[in-house]
């Protein structure tokens, strides 16, 4: 026998032990609806993937309590991507081939779901994002959307702050290269910012994970600017605003809906005061809505509930309002309903799903007084 | 020039740090031939061991935000660490070079406990899945079932490896992937001198890094430990042949260079208060950069090593680009290797033919 | 069995499979399948640098990832001016020619990417080297983190899907086929020689380091297959995925194997991708097992588990 051909008996034997040992896969259950969840519950941003799936399980538990859906119980497979955007998509490619999901939610960050969102697509799964806040998100295809609103919007809205409120003329950048979001978002200021007459003195970068921010710190101070805006993720902006106190950098920071943690406040303590970020909803708006919302969430969780949470809340809400809409789980009815959604009442605001499958909500801007998160105002789009 | 001169000194301070990492890599390389992969995360370990110290209610009331409570807090994180490295050099290296006994029994405990934990969480089913691990891995040993002594350094390094995936994973599993935030255990003040802010942080760092040095030195070079060190390094064998405990002092090698690593660790969050169970990989692999850059197996061009690299590092995200700043310790270690494979300070082993 | 009926066969039998696989067993395990099959091309591709040549290379994901990038971005950007190009073929021919393209693109890339990290550093004995080529893969990966075209950090999205099933088999058997002819020629030989004893075979006159250099340009060069077939396949990129952790797995994937062996590499590629999947039923303890596994394994079976067995019993065939 040559090599050949023992190399080609291998290779033959080989497939059957293959088809045999991948052919047994869970039967699924049909008395539950399955829905899939990712996000980072673990990873330097964990506190997005943790509230986020909280808010999630919050609206899961409202709804099985009373009935379920199409008469059948919700279940709900949360998968940790670590914040790593890879992982995000192996996970929502298993949740989707492997543990047949009918939608998915997810994610935060909106690096990570650019790179999961085509597997859905592909599939024909719909994918709510609660909180993914950057353009090219959605128009990835029919099956995604998201119930927040988008970058170009944020952007313009601290944008308006900044040179309207806190009477800014002359503001520095200091983005994260490493977040898809950070760099739209940071683009957006800039965009709006300078048609109002603003100027940016300086755009700084750092990578998200980076533990020392004072070269670029000391290069920002050196050019004297009104304010900085760093649209980034929490566990960075709290050393920075550690690291710019310590450098004497005292005029404002400024940023976006990635600073809400309650993590902020350990990271960044007392440095952060007399800051500013744009954000979803404000926990202490007197609104009924939000106050029931709030009051269940800590005393079921312990803690007073992000703008993560009241999303993640939210678009499961909408998942499950458009379920009962579609009376369908199956994948185009249920992509139209989502999409059709109107007027729906969220912790969040009024959420409309527009024709770019993007919310058209309001945003807060808060302001950090004493460790606290005080809302300062709202500005329409 | 005073923005030059403010990033030699955060430049010197990074470099201490990485000159500690680096004098471990270089301690056991001497001793074993072996590039200790896992040493980053006895860096990380010890790291994590300061923070719970430093959290404890007691050792909180007992000295405050002190000098003495940061020295107790390094102190109790070195010893746990030198622990630590002699667990791993007795049941992971040792076993591939001289007759071991429970080596079985000890990873089977580890995924006994595993099982337990997965099975059901709590402490109970832990203890329990470790008991039946470790039984399983008497009863292995024995019907026979012994580590295979090869003088293999290859399956050494995928050893250190194994038990820096280990290290690192299970760190995410038992302190939470999540980063934790180093409560401050010294006052820290800001002084002024020439013009240049000096954090008394940096000055602590700089300082405490000299100390260990000096006093490794004198352990290396002035007792009779260090002789015998030293001898293990040059050749194994003829040491073993001088009645030398080989194993013993191999032991303690990689208890003090833990001990230093976990030093490391510590002095590092007083510049970066962020932890996480990741945090010794890049820093790690900069370490051992440095440890060849001064001459792997040679003290000195450790600590060389460590400051050049650190100031280096700092130069180039200062002037340059801070997503360049991993590329820095490579390119300097590829251009090392490439120019004088010995190091700054080495006089590498010739190879007989 | 005759050079050409097996080649017939083998594509017959790939096109069957590939027609109805992924129907059969599920998108989920058809992915799985498929890393397999890139894994194999990179640890049979590395076991020609490690273990027939025994040059200690690990660098091999930066090659990996060289050849990724190339095609990815060639494509990404080219596609349509090369479509127009070769628009008298109809649509999935275009795809097949594009791939091709792609794929020779990244292998070449990938090689001379090799050239250039092995002259220099293929001086180097045994742990240097090993060193020396971990910092040149983490340097290639830090330098495409730059790369904004190619999406940097944020990483690489909406590559031009065009591997599948067949194509990485294909390609995977090609590697097989190509690896294991050169090692029983007469510069495979030289490559053992080299492993053997490197002194001795430049007494003997052969000329160390070309072919120490061929070894690693072959090898890169297959590494550079790979990953072009994983870029049309995921349709993302990330560098995060070329890490040296990654160059680790292949390290251990051959060691654990059986170093040395085109079999053992082979079974290592196999095994340590489905385990590494398999163990995701561990949840936070998936890679905690995985180092235990893996320490057991070397502590009590370090030859691998082929180890010195071959299919083939030729004398330094290994």
């Amino acid at each position: 026998m040559t090599h050949r051909t023992r190399w080609f008996v291998l290779f033959l034997l080989g497939i059957p032990a293959l088809l045999t040992l991948t052919s047994c896969s869970p039967k699924a259950d049909s008395s539950e609806i399955v829905i899939g969840e990712y996000g980072s519950l673990t990873g330097k941003d964990a506190t997005f993937g943790i509230s986020t799936q909280n808010g999630v399980a919050m609206a899961v538990d409202a709804v099985n309590k009373s009935g379920g859906l199409l008469g059948k119980k919700i279940r709900v497979i949360v998968e940790d991507d670590q914040g790593q955007s890879e992982q995000a998509l192996s996970v929502v490619t298993k949740l989707i081939t492997k543990d047949k999901v009918i939608a998915v939610l997810g994610e935060v960050a909106s690096t990570n779901t650019l790179t999961a969102a085509p597997v859905a697509q592909k599939s024909g799964i719909p994918m709510i994002s609660p909180s993914s806040t950057n353009v090219a998100v959605t128009p990835i295809g029919d099956y995604i959307s998201r119930v927040c609103f988008i970058d170009p919007f944020q952007g313009m809205v601290m944008a308006k702050f900044a040179a309207n409120t806190l009477k800014m003329k002359n503001v520095a950048i200091l983005r994260d290269l490493k977040s898809a979001y950070s760099v739209g978002l940071a683009d957006a200021f800039i965009e709006n910012f300078t048609k109002m007459g603003g100027t940016i003195v300086t755009d700084q970068s750092y990578s998200g994970g980076d533990p020392d921010f004072s070269a670029q710190l000391t290069s920002i101070k050196s050019k004297n600017p009104d304010g900085v805006f760093v649209p980034g993720y929490y566990s960075e902006v709290g050393l920075i605003a550690r690291q710019a106190k310590k450098l004497g950098l005292t005029v404002p920071l400024m940023g976006g809906d990635g600073w809400d943690s309650p993590k902020l406040q350990e990271i960044g303590g007392i440095a952060l005061n007399g800051s500013y970020f744009s954000n979803h909803y404000a926990a202490d708006d007197p609104n009924p809505v939000i106050q029931q919302f709030v009051t269940e969430y800590r005393k079921r969780f312990n803690q007073t509930p992000d703008g993560l949470a009241a999303l993640g809340y939210d678009a499961a809400n909408v998942l499950f309002d458009s379920i009962r809409r579609a009376n369908s789980t199956e994948g185009p009815k249920l992509r139209d309903a989502i999409n059709q959604t109107k007027d729906f009442q969220g912790v969040t605001g009024k959420i409309t799903i527009n024709k770019d499958r993007n919310a058209d909500k309001p945003a807060v801007v808060l302001e950090i007084k004493d460790g606290k998160f005080v809302y300062r105002e709202t500005i329409n789009p | 020039m005073a923005t030059f001169l403010q990033q030699i000194i955060n430049g010197i301070a990074q470099g201490s740090a990485y000159a500690l990492i680096a004098l471990g890599y270089t301690m056991v390389y001497g001793v074993l031939r072996l590039i200790n992969f896992a040493h980053s995360d006895v860096y990380m370990f010890g790291a994590f061991m300061g923070y719970y110290t430093a959290n404890n209610p007691w050792i909180k009331s007992t000295f405050g935000q002190s000098l003495t409570a940061a020295a107790v807090v390094m102190l109790i994180a070195m010893v746990l660490s030198a622990g630590l490295g002699i667990l791993i050099e007795r049941f992971a290296y040792r076993p591939n070079r001289s007759e071991t006994r429970f080596t079985l029994a000890f990873w089977l405990g580890i995924l006994g406990a595993a099982a337990g934990q997965l099975m059901s969480p709590g402490f109970f089913a832990l203890t329990l899945g470790a008991a039946i691990g470790i039984a399983i891995g008497v009863v292995g040993e024995i019907a026979g079932l012994r580590p295979v002594r090869q003088d293999s350094r290859l399956s050494l390094l995928i050893i250190a490896i194994g038990v820096s995936l280990f290290l690192e994973n299970g760190g995410q599993v038992a302190f939470g992937a999540d980063p934790k935030f180093f409560p401050e255990i010294i006052q820290t003040a800001q002084w002024n001198v020439v013009g240049l802010k000096v954090d008394s942080q940096q000055v602590i760092v700089l300082g405490v890094s000299i100390i260990l040095m000096v006093l490794l030195n004198l352990l290396v070079h002035y007792t009779r430990t260090g002789k015998a060190m030293r001898a293990v390094s040059y050749n194994l064998d003829a040491a073993k042949l001088m009645g030398i405990n080989t194993d013993r002092i191999i032991a303690l090698t990689f208890a003090v260079g833990s001990a230093l690593a976990a030093a490391g660790g510590i002095l590092v969050t007083l510049l970066y208060p962020k932890i996480e169970p990741l945090m010794g990989v890049m820093p790690g692999l900069k370490a051992f950069a440095a440890a060849v850059l001064g001459g792997i197996g040679n003290m000195t061009g450790a600590m060389l090593g460590g400051l050049i690299l650190g100031i280096a590092e700092v130069m180039a995200v200062g002037y340059g680009q801070s997503t360049y700043r991993d590329a820095i310790a490579f390119i300097i270690l590829v251009l090392i290797l490439l120019v004088k494979p010995d190091g700054i300070m080495g006089k590498g082993p010739t190879e007989k033919v | 069995m005759k050079k050409g009926i097996f080649w017939i066969l083998a594509l017959a039998i790939l096109a069957l499979l590939q027609s109805g696989l992924q129907g059969y067993i599920g998108a989920y395990y058809y992915q799985i399948v498929i890393f397999v099959g890139i894994n194999i091309i990179l640890a049979v591709s590395l076991n020609l640098i490690n273990g027939t040549t025994g040059q200690f290379s690990i660098g091999h994901a930066g090659f990996y990832a060289v050849g990724a990038y190339t095609s990815a971005s060639l494509l990404y950007y080219g596609e349509p001016t090369f479509r127009g190009w070769i628009s008298f073929l109809p649509h999935s021919a275009q795809d097949v020619v594009l791939l091709l393209f792609g794929l020779l693109a990244a292998a070449l890339a990938a090689g001379f990417a090799g050239l250039l990290v092995g002259i220099p550093s293929l001086r180097l004995r045994g742990d240097y080297l090993a060193i020396v080529t971990l910092g040149f893969g983490e340097i290639i990966r830090v330098l495409i983190l730059n790369i904004n075209a190619v999406g940097a950090a944020r990483g690489f999205l909406g590559i031009p899907e065009f591997s599948n099933f067949f194509w990485v088999y294909l390609f995977a058997l090609i590697t097989v086929v190509v690896v294991h002819n050169l090692v029983n020629s007469s510069y495979g030989r030289a490559f053992i020689s080299i492993r053997d004893d490197e002194i001795a075979a430049e007494a003997m006159g052969i000329d160390t380091t070309r072919f120490k250099v061929m070894s690693f340009v072959i090898s890169s060069m297959f590494a550079g297959i790979a990953g072009g077939l994983f870029a049309h396949f995921t349709a993302f990129l990330s560098p995060n995925t070329f890490q040296f952790t990654t160059s680790f797995y292949l390290i251990i994937m051959i060691v654990v194997g059986g170093m040395g062996s085109i079999e053992g590499a082979i079974l290592g590629a196999i095994l340590i991708t489905v385990i590494l999947e398999a163990f995701r039923e561990f949840g936070a303890f998936r890679f905690v097992n995985f180092a235990v596994l893996l320490v057991l394994v070397m502590l009590f079976r370090p030859q691998g588990i082929v180890g010195s067995w071959s299919l083939f019993r030729k004398a330094g065939a290994r």
